[in-house]
């Protein structure tokens, strides 16, 4: 197995304040890992170190082998990273259906219409709500535009921050189902934040956990899990 | 009555200038939130560029083209050279900024092509071959040229991959980036489009109030208020504001405050929207669900 993601020692900060410290972690070809840790732990700040996107970083971050640190954001996109950020970056005065097209604004293959009904099947909502300002969707509807939107583009690897954030919980196992199905059948790697750590444990091959910037276990979810200090800390048990 | 309809259609020739500059306005504010105080003087800089091609002998509609990508390019430039510079600054730097761009360029004309008042062609013919004297052919043919430049704006950020990219970079920069979308060039190509806008209205405008480095002095104001009248944040409300603007600048020159006093109705047109609707007749409120 290669990773296709790699953070060697990854340290972040916001101005002077400093968030990731010698942050190490690996995503392999088609994985799905799990990133947990309380809130300020730095789950958020560890993507958007990723992406290059409003933090400064040191230590090396590899995308298939090739260092990515210090690109620009939108040349990481390029290289075939998508994200779903923290707060859903919806576009909010455009249609429902231009944030998709935005999703596949970098794909010039024909497969992109076929694409966007694989949206529909997965988000049925979506294809109701096509022609309305995304700004007008509810809080769940937008974190599935979010989704497909980021899906849209094909990546090889999917960053996602919360993407259980302000669903009802029976929407929440819907999406990480579909999540799921998607890594499963399009081989799509994929790093997720989550909040709701027994929910992710259910469904990642692996996890990550962080500490106030630093990670201070990995391994399968079982391990973690069986961990008494994890289990009192996030799983409330 | 014959006179009260010479003024409307008369007006609205001179609306179609101002809905050009309002909508050149309206593109760099969307996509910065600063208004481009030298939109005017950059637009009488690329006139020059026509005039001088003109000159050298070139055919009206050549010189035309060659100075819209004239213009282009110097839009481009000034933002990736300059106003990528201030970026993330503080508003007043931008202020300051286009305010030195504007005395800049100003004087950079006066330099290169002296201050004395010269003649621009129009491009239509003088004598009208039809038989009304309500418009004369330049201004239905500036009328013509505003519509059609609309159009292919309209139909440019509607309907085309970049059209809507430039659109997404200046609603949500950091979606933007992680789309794959290069926002900084979006931005410069704002800056292009909005210079070509800016260089149609100097074009159609000049053979009117003619050739010389302070020409769109009268033209940006009123241009300022069309776009705070349609709205600053709406490209569509920036047209309408213009025309209403050349219309109502025309009827209160001739019925109500006289023609001295014309330019007075701009500021008041500016005054009364930032006071009573400060978002414009058609601005957005975008609808926000958490």
């Amino acid at each position: 197995m290669t990773a296709l993601l790699e953070l060697r020692g990854v340290d972040a900060w916001y101005g002077n304040t400093a968030v990731l410290r010698g942050v190490t972690l690996e995503v392999q070809d088609g994985g799905m890992v799990a990133l947990l840790g309380a809130n300020g732990a730095g789950k958020t700040t560890t993507l958007r170190a990723i992406c290059n996107m409003g933090v400064r970083t040191r230590g090396e971050i590899r995308l298939a082998g090739q260092r990515i640190d210090g690109h620009a954001t939108e040349r990481i996109a390029r290289l075939g990273v998508a994200h779903v950020p923290e707060g859903r970056g919806t576009f909010l005065s455009l249609s429902v259906d231009e944030n998709l097209k935005l999703g596949g604004y970098l794909r010039r293959d024909r497969k992109v219409g076929s694409d966007t009904s694989k949206m529909f099947g997965y988000f049925p909502v979506l294809r109701e709500r096509l022609h309305q300002q995304a700004g007008t969707l509810s809080g769940g509807e937008q974190q599935m535009l979010a989704i497909a939107r980021a899906l849209m583009s094909r990546p090889k690897l999917l960053l996602l921050d919360e993407p259980s954030f302000g669903l009802a919980p029976i929407l929440v196992h819907e999406i990480f189902r579909i999540l799921r199905v998607i890594n499963q059948e399009e081989r799509m790697a994929m790093l997720v934040v989550e909040q709701n750590a027994r929910l992710a444990l259910d469904l990642v091959g692996q996890v990550f956990l962080l500490e106030t910037g630093r990670v201070v276990a990995s391994g399968p979810p079982q391990q973690i899990a069986a961990d008494e200090s994890v289990r009192r800390a996030y799983l409330g048990q | 009555m014959q006179a009260l309809l010479h003024q409307l259609l008369s007006g609205l020739a001179n609306g179609a200038i101002y809905a050009s500059v309002a909508l050149a306005l309206v593109m760099i504010f969307k996509a910065t939130h600063e208004v481009n105080f030298a939109q005017g003087e950059l637009a009488m800089f690329s006139t020059y560029i026509a005039y001088t091609l003109i000159e050298a002998g070139l055919p009206y509609w050549i010189a035309f083209l060659i100075t819209l990508v004239f213009s282009f390019v110097t839009g481009v430039a000034i933002e990736r050279l300059l106003m990528r510079r201030i970026q993330g600054k503080s508003q007043l730097t931008a202020v300051i900024v286009f305010i030195g761009l504007l005395v800049a360029v100003n004087g950079l004309a006066s330099s290169l092509f002296t201050s004395s008042i010269k003649q621009f062609p129009s491009p239509f013919p003088s004598q009208a071959w039809y038989g009304t004297t309500y418009l004369s052919p330049h201004e239905i043919g500036m009328i013509a040229v505003t519509l059609v430049v609309l159009a292919v704006v309209f139909v440019f950020f509607r309907f085309t991959r970049l059209g809507l990219a430039m659109r997404a970079a200046a609603e949500n920069p950091r979606s933007s980036q992680l789309v794959g979308i290069r926002v900084g060039w979006m931005l410069a190509l704002g800056w292009g489009l909005a210079s070509v806008l800016g260089a149609v209205a100097g074009m159609m405008a000049a053979p009117i109030v003619f050739l010389e480095p302070n020409m769109m002095g009268g033209v940006i104001l009123y241009g300022f208020a069309a776009a705070l009248l349609g709205g600053i944040d709406n490209p569509w409300g920036a047209p309408i504001g213009g025309f209403m603007v050349g219309i109502l600048e025309n009827l209160a020159g001739a019925y109500v405050v006289g023609s001295h006093l014309k330019l007075a109705v701009a500021l008041f047109v500016i005054v009364a929207v930032l006071v009573f609707k400060p978002s414009g007749l058609f601005g957005r409120t975008v609808v926000v669900r958490v």
